[in-house]
């Protein structure tokens, strides 16, 4: 097969540049098999992460050719002829080539007020499968964090990664209030703390998502409704002020005991 | 105590690895009101447990009510030949319902019956439908359901950080760890009260595995460096389907819930060949016609089980076989068929990840066409030998739960059966620690010559100007231990590899490597050889020493059970700690089953 040239984005925080690889093609091959490959010959110390290689982990997330791409699951052979540009996500700071920090997404995970379902009956939870398929939608997120790179609240505005979780933790919000057992309330919190409101639904992060989760249509849209009719309808908000307390801590809901 | 040159933690309970066990551990030393900290080697989350597909088997007869513990025990049993240790198998069959349903509790979303029960799937060697599942991302469920609930609970968790030794106290207690983290090469301490490994598997030893570049098997080799003891290090699973085409996915893993949803195996003559491998063992209950074994699918009492989902050690013998007669598939393996079983709706509905996988990967449509599969590097089923109740080692304070600890599945491990291992152990080892804590026995001081010695010998490779690149060392390796200690073993190619590893030590000890120790990969890897190099001595003496076949160890010299081997598994000890010391081995006799336990065995199928 012919060479292909690789154009790799080297560099760590202080700033980088495109490197040129040149490698003979192998059938079959994925963007990852060739990043490897360049480790193990000329640039062993090219920096990448990646674990399982099968699209199940969400951990070699790049921009391929400019695009947020899993570089285990995309084929060499799918990629228009040239040059094939790999570069870092671009939302995340660098920590060094292709690596990049995401310990943002790490901060928004511990702000989400938990899952807080009723005692468990003797021998389990009943629920229906059609209850639960709505959470198994979301549930099969990777983590791979290409729906936060794209999202250009952040990838364009880095002072509203303060007070906005994006698209992946916005379907962890749709599951747990969708979720047949959950009796805890994220409405305010969503609203507040989590920023939905600065979504305006442009789709980049559905476009992106390796899994087909469909992040606009069945979390994000929903989760705005849900929202709205809580906050702005008078009837509720009347409901609201006399009768609850709002439990948006982890700590709050985290009031199961261990069975 | 510490030395102040280095960033230093102290905790109750430090847990090195993030997979299922771990992350279990972790919630139950944190429910004992104990500190705890959690290293893992990647980011929260991305541990080896995502790539479990099937399911995790527990005993809780939502689809057939005649299931219950002691089936599970004796099929968990009868799958690891015998070799297990019969109080964890005990434990985990007795243990592993409770664990699952605990998970709903935090946030899983399980399959469901019609009635709302969580839905269990057939797997090869259960007896009964058994396997709690979502779809074919179980695992995945699993793993992002304990890390969310240990992320409520506000557990420290260390990402990218590399453990390179446990560090004692003047007595020999286990005082803590000393590693590096990966973004920046800075060295750190952490100074703990109770260490739990739960670092998973060594696959990444040899060239077709399924696992993923952190199956390096630090824990095994850790904990035998620290004094522990490791068993049935011979005994490696080799996972019948893996993917044999694209050379560059070979190996990655086709889940074997395509045989328990109806996928069968034929040869390249179209033929069900595994109707031709049915060892007497399993013969009494295995469906002997393809009619009977169609049957079973619909209705357990209908027919016998067909023979593809016979014991995963039965299915990737057999398929090796085949292959080796000339009956394989294009790219050396056989063909997988589900598509011509079942609707295309229902293979992407119970399949999705499989389904995404061929189509993307191999641009195979599984609906359509044919799998090609083969045998791949896929569990160990050896590891820290451990007290069946606690977890703990010989090691006062070191505790294993996972696949890094011995004992569990014996000499073969039933799929499904690992993901329950994971919470049933990783919950045992967590309170074991805060027992261990509670009587008062811990660590008083923290061996600064133990974290100075590892930190000298990490640096060395940076410091050679001259020397090979450990990729091209870690690539040899691993053809290595595919060719010489691979599925089918013999007397000739062990002793060679035993020579082999004389060679491989050498030349880990003159890597270098470029660059400097901010994230990089090739001294990552250099680091990670020692460790590799202790696993692939450990398995190469216990395969050398097990003169017989049982479960993942094959011997084409000795081709049958032999039933004095199988009363004693053999532990391996370090003589002087390092990677490089002589390994000891002494004979360890298995646990005699007591005669209620040993009655369940010996009932008719």
């Amino acid at each position: 097969m012919a060479d292909v040239t690789m154009r790799v984005w080297r560099g760590d925080a202080s700033g980088g540049v495109f490197e040129d690889f040149v490698l003979e093609q192998n059938d079959g091959e994925v963007v990852l098999d060739v990043i490897h490959r360049i480790q193990a010959t000329d640039a062993p110390d090219l920096a990448c992460r990646w674990n399982c290689k099968a699209g199940k982990c969400g951990s070699c997330s790049a921009e391929v050719n400019g695009k947020p791409r899993l570089m285990c699951m995309t084929r060499m052979d799918t990629l228009p002829s040239g040059p094939v540009t790999v570069a870092p996500m671009k939302t995340f700071p660098i920590i060094r080539d292709l690596v990049t920090d995401v310990s943002f997404n790490f901060v928004q995970a511990a702000k989400v007020p938990a899952l807080m379902p009723p005692p468990m009956p003797e021998g389990g939870y009943r629920m229906f499968q059609e209850d639960v398929e709505r959470g198994q939608e979301f549930r099969k997120c990777i983590e791979c964090f290409m729906c936060q790179d794209v999202c250009h609240v952040i990838r364009d505005h880095e002072d509203n990664k303060q007070h906005y979780a994006g698209p992946r933790f916005f379907i962890r919000y749709a599951e747990l209030e969708m979720h047949p057992l959950d009796q805890n309330d994220r409405r305010d919190f969503i609203r507040e703390e989590a920023g939905l409101g600065y979504c305006n639904i442009t789709k980049c992060c559905t476009e992106v998502c390796p899994e087909h989760i469909k992040i606009t249509d069945n979390a994000i849209i929903p989760l705005k409704e849900r929202i709205v009719d809580a906050h702005y309808d008078p009837v509720a908000w009347l409901g609201r002020k006399i009768r609850r307390k709002p439990k948006t801590s982890a700590e709050a809901a985290d009031v199961q005991p261990a069975p | 105590m510490s030395d102040p040159t280095y960033e230093h933690h102290e905790y109750d309970v430090l847990i090195i690895g993030a997979g299922g066990a771990g992350l279990r551990a972790a919630i139950e030393a944190k429910q004992r009101g104990l500190s705890v900290g959690i290293i893992t080697k990647s980011l929260l989350g991305k541990a080896h447990t995502v790539m479990a597909e099937g399911g995790m088997a527990a005993a809780m007869g939502n689809v057939y009510p005649e299931d219950n513990w002691m089936v599970h025990f004796r099929d968990t049993m009868r799958g690891g030949k015998y070799l297990n240790n019969y109080r964890m198998a005990e434990l985990h069959a007795k243990e592993s319902p409770q664990r699952v349903w605990e998970l709903e509790q935090w946030g899983a979303l399980f399959d469901r019956t019609k009635d709302g029960k969580i839905l269990q799937r057939d797997f090869g060697g259960h007896r009964f439908a058994r396997l709690a599942h979502v779809g074919d991302r179980t695992g995945l469920e699993l793993i992002r359901t304990l890390q969310q609930k240990v992320v409520s609970m506000g557990t420290d968790v260390f990402m990218e950080c590399k453990v390179l030794q446990l560090v004692h106290d003047a007595e020999g207690r286990i005082a803590g760890c000393v590693g590096y983290w990966r973004a920046t090469g800075e060295f750190v301490t952490f100074q703990a009260k109770t260490v739990i490994l739960a670092t998973g598997g060594v696959g990444k030893s040899w060239k077709f595995t399924s696992n993923s570049w952190e199956g390096t098997g630090d824990g095994h080799a850790m904990a035998l460096w620290a004094g522990a003891k490791l068993i049935d290090m011979e005994c490696i699973q080799f996972h019948p389907t893996g993917m044999v085409w694209p050379l560059s996915v070979r190996g990655l893993l086709v889940t074997e819930s395509v045989r328990g949803d109806g996928g069968v195996l034929r040869n390249s003559l179209g033929e069900r060949f595994m109707f031709n491998y049915v060892p007497d063992m399993f013969r009494a209950e295995t469906a002997d016609s393809e009619e009977e074994g169609d049957k079973w699918y619909d209705d357990h009492s209908a027919g016998r089980r067909p023979p593809e989902l016979l014991p995963r050690d039965e299915v990737a013998r057999a398929i090796n076989s085949e292959v080796k007669a000339g009956r394989g598939s294009p790219h050396g393996g056989v063909f997988l068929d589900i598509a011509s079983r079942r609707t295309p709706e229902f293979i992407r509905r119970r399949l999705p990840s499989m389904y995404h996988q061929f189509m993307e990967l191999a641009g195979v449509d599984i609906t359509r066409e044919a799998m090609e599969i083969g045998p791949t590097c896929h569990y160990i089923m050896g590891g820290v030998q451990v007290d069946a109740d606690t977890e703990e080692t010989v090691v006062p304070g070191l505790f294993a739960a996972g696949e890094v600890a011995g004992g569990m599945h014996g000499a073969n491990r039933l799929g499904g059966n690992s993901l329950s291992d994971l919470v049933v152990f990783g919950r045992r080892a967590g309170l074991g620690a805060a027992d261990y804590i509670a009587a008062g026995n811990a660590a008083t001081s923290f061996n600064q010559d133990e974290v100075d010695a590892a930190i000298k010998e990490a640096l060395a490779p940076l410091e050679r100007t001259e020397g090979e690149n450990p990729y091209t060392v870690h690539h040899e390796l691993q053809e290595m231990m595919q060719a010489d200690v691979g599925i089918i073993r013999n007397a000739v190619e062990l002793e060679e590899a035993s020579n082999k590893l004389d060679e491989f030590t050498e030349r880990i000890k003159h890597v270098a490597v470029k660059g400097g120790r901010a994230y990089n990969p090739g001294w990552n890897l250099a680091t990670d050889l020692p460790a590799m190099m202790t696993v692939c001595r450990a398995t190469t003496i216990g395969a050398t020493l097990r003169k017989e076949s049982r479960g993942g160890h094959t011997r084409e010299d000795f081709p049958n059970p032999d039933p004095e081997l199988g009363k004693i598994n053999f532990a391996q000890s370090s003589d002087g700690g390092h990677w490089d010391s002589p390994i000891t081995v002494e004979e360890s006799p298995i646990l005699i089953l007591p005669p209620e336990l040993k009655a369940l065995l010996e009932e008719a199928h």
